[in-house]
């Protein structure tokens, strides 16, 4: 049986060129940058140039990347390493914790830190985005306080592919940096975006996004994982996350993983060079697949918004059904694709990113995310469209759940009498408030 | 000197590939094939929208942990005080599925358990005969013994046999019927908004007017709490 991949905004395979490039430094290229002789000079070299060519894609100065572990690591050293580094300095010369303002709907990478940031005597603002899973710049622009060091909004939502006003967000923080100078502020405010869906399919100039940090990683670009880089622009301070070597302009100690720097850099290489085209491609067959979708199944919901969003990204609710099973009826045929069910995370936690649309859970653990990428095909969405009309009909059997699609509160309210309802229902709002039935 | 690049050989995936792995323990798991046979195959559901008379209870719940739900349905045989029929519905994950169509079919094989005897079904003896779940999907199987408690108790309220009634984590409001906190709660969150409407489902207080007050209170607790 055919394996049917449609999960490629969770990892990519590893592109074959990408992968000659890297084999040499896994094979037989093995010194250590930091040697003067001759292994370590050919090695240096190597990282130069990786360095140099996603410079180059980012319209910076290669000093401005620091290379890390992954996306999350970048993420984190973003983050906590600005908010850190730079307090805020009073009136009276005394310091304080900054402000920071960032989204509801982040990555846990984002989030977890904010929340990390918090316990730490931090202040967070969490600007909401709207149904159809946009930030609104003038959202943001509200949230920002005299006292806010660091901006972090997404690039590209990474279960609904949703494409985030980075530019003009990016804007609204130039012109607030430029009257904090003009008024003799001496506090900085800086704009980090994780562009770790986008860096396949969106434009990464930094200069036009007016961004100041950007986390990129490898294993979502068809590059190896494990490898991951974080732009800092010229004058942003960071603390580093830890002590060492003092490799990456002191903010990353630890000796270079130099297959990956080198697949990163040719993997980056690679998507952004044939990003028109193969765009062109994926939202044909995603917008194909959307059809398809509404076409054989009754009542669902497309999550996020139609059109600005990735072009391999297509996330629906099946109401009435949870998507747990879904997936393991879906393994069953050999298609591959992943869920926002709660039943299908380690924390029991249904997805986020839904529930900030404003949906009640049903939607979240009845959410389907097909990401589609290189080797995804007509025909593959075809049997993938074959296959689910009869999975969710099984599946709406079983369902004692019976929701309607534009439903704002939870069905079975009556079934949780006694003990409670869903844990995650407690942190939406200050309080649960069911509207009567009549 | 360094060795020149060296060809690579294909090398196969590596055994022990898990179906469920706990992030945190790294513990791995394969489903059974009774698991497995279950869940493509659940036995027992209730297919179609049941008509009046149909069953003699019903119940549903929730799980407050992953916010999945099951109804159960029961036909009870009063004369042997035996299960006759058990169907099910579920807003649930695999887990559920499978523990609960085996949940069905063990307390209606063999002609059916003993009402008293069904009750005394945990999910460890459901786990036993599916050959085990992994830690993490268990809170999924629990939901199959606390939709039937539930079902049970509305078939010995509609049945008359008040005093065989589960009372579990809740306060008994009505003695007479034994009529809990959890009921009244229940009633409220189905939408009865006032004591007419709460006891035309649960039949509370109407016997024993020195409890009205009570059931009034609670009625108006619940409503400020869910409907604000």
């Amino acid at each position: 049986m055919k394996r049917i991949y449609l999960d490629h905004a969770a990892t990519t395979p590893v592109d074959p060129r990408v992968k000659e490039v890297m084999l040499p430094f896994l094979e037989c290229v093995f010194g250590n940058p930091s040697a003067l002789y001759r292994d370590g000079r050919v090695v240096k070299e190597a990282v130069k140039s990786a360095r140099e060519s996603i410079a180059k894609i980012l319209h910076c100065t290669s000093e401005e990347i620091i290379f890390t572990g992954s996306g999350t690591e970048s993420d984190a050293l973003a983050m906590l390493g600005v908010m850190k580094k730079n307090q805020i300095r009073k009136k009276d010369g005394s310091l304080k914790k900054g402000h920071l303002v960032t989204t509801t709907f982040e990555h846990h990478a984002v989030l977890y830190n904010a929340e990390r940031l918090e316990k730490e005597g931090y202040e967070v603002t969490y600007v909401r985005v709207n149904k159809e899973g946009l930030a609104n710049p003038k959202d943001v622009r509200d949230a920002i306080r005299p006292d806010t060091v660091l901006v972090s909004v997404m690039y590209a939502n990474n279960e609904i592919g949703t494409i985030q006003p980075i530019h003009e967000i990016g804007q609204i923080i130039k012109d607030i940096r430029k009257k904090r100078r003009e008024s003799g502020d001496p506090n900085p405010i800086w704009f980090h975006t994780d562009a770790c869906q986008a860096s396949a399919y969106l434009n990464l100039d930094v200069q036009k996004l007016g961004v100041d940090l950007m986390t990129i990683n490898g294993s979502k670009i068809y590059g190896p994982k494990g490898i991951g880089l974080l732009f800092v622009r010229r004058g942003v301070k960071l603390e580093a996350l830890y002590e060492g070597g003092g490799q990456e302009n002191k903010l990353r100690s630890g000796t270079e993983h130099i297959a990956g720097i080198v697949g990163l850099g040719e993997a980056l290489k690679l998507v952004q060079e044939h990003k028109e085209q193969e765009n062109r491609r994926l939202t044909e067959l995603r917008d194909y697949f959307i059809k398809g979708l509404f076409e054989r199944v009754p009542k669902i919901v497309l999550n996020g918004h139609p059109v600005k969003r990735l072009p391999n990204n297509v996330n629906i609710s099946i109401l009435d059904i949870e998507g747990e099973a879904m997936l393991l009826y879906l393994d069953k045929y050999g298609i591959e694709a992943s869920t926002g069910s709660a039943c299908d995370s380690a924390t029991l936690d249904p997805s986020h990113v839904i529930l900030a649309l404003g949906k009640p859970y049903e939607f979240a653990h009845a959410s389907m995310r097909f990401t589609m990428g290189h080797s995804t095909t007509r025909e593959d969405l075809d049997i993938a469209l074959k296959t689910l009309p009869g999975i969710v009909e099984i599946l709406r059997k079983i369902s004692p759940v019976h929701l309607d699609l534009d439903a704002t509160q939870m069905s079975t309210a009556a079934a949780f009498a006694g003990e409670g309802f869903p844990h995650w229902e407690a942190k939406r709002g200050s309080k649960l408030k069911l509207r009567s039935k009549q | 000197m360094a060795e020149p690049t060296k060809k690579l050989e294909k090398k196969p995936i590596p055994k022990g590939i898990y179906e469920v792995v706990n992030e945190y323990t790294g513990e791995g798991w394969v489903y059974s094939d009774i698991v497995k046979e279950h869940f493509f195959h659940p036995r027992n559901l209730l297919l179609e929208e049941p008509k009046d008379g149909d069953f003699d209870a019903v119940g549903e719940v929730g799980s407050p942990a992953c916010g999945d739900t099951m109804r159960m349905w029961a036909k009870v045989n009063q004369d042997e005080d035996r299960i006759q029929e058990l169907k099910w519905k579920t807003f649930g994950c695999g887990s559920a599925i499978a523990s609960t169509s085996m949940f069905s079919v063990m307390l209606t094989e063999n002609g059916g358990m003993k009402v008293d005897d069904a009750l005394k079904i945990k999910p460890q003896h459901v786990m036993d005969r599916l050959s085990g779940l992994p830690n993490r999907k268990i809170h999924c199987s629990v939901l199959a013994d606390k939709a039937f408690r539930k079902t049970m108790n509305n078939y010995f309220h509609a049945s008359g046999q008040h005093d065989r009634v589960i009372v579990e984590n809740s306060r008994v409001i009505d003695p007479k019927l034994n009529i809990t906190d959890k009921d009244i709660e229940e009633a409220v969150l189905e939408g009865a908004q006032t004591l007419e409407e709460v006891q035309k489902k649960l039949k509370v207080a109407v016997g024993s007017p020195e409890i009205v007050t009570e059931v009034d209170q609670l009625i108006r607790f619940y409503k400020e709490k869910y409907y604000g």
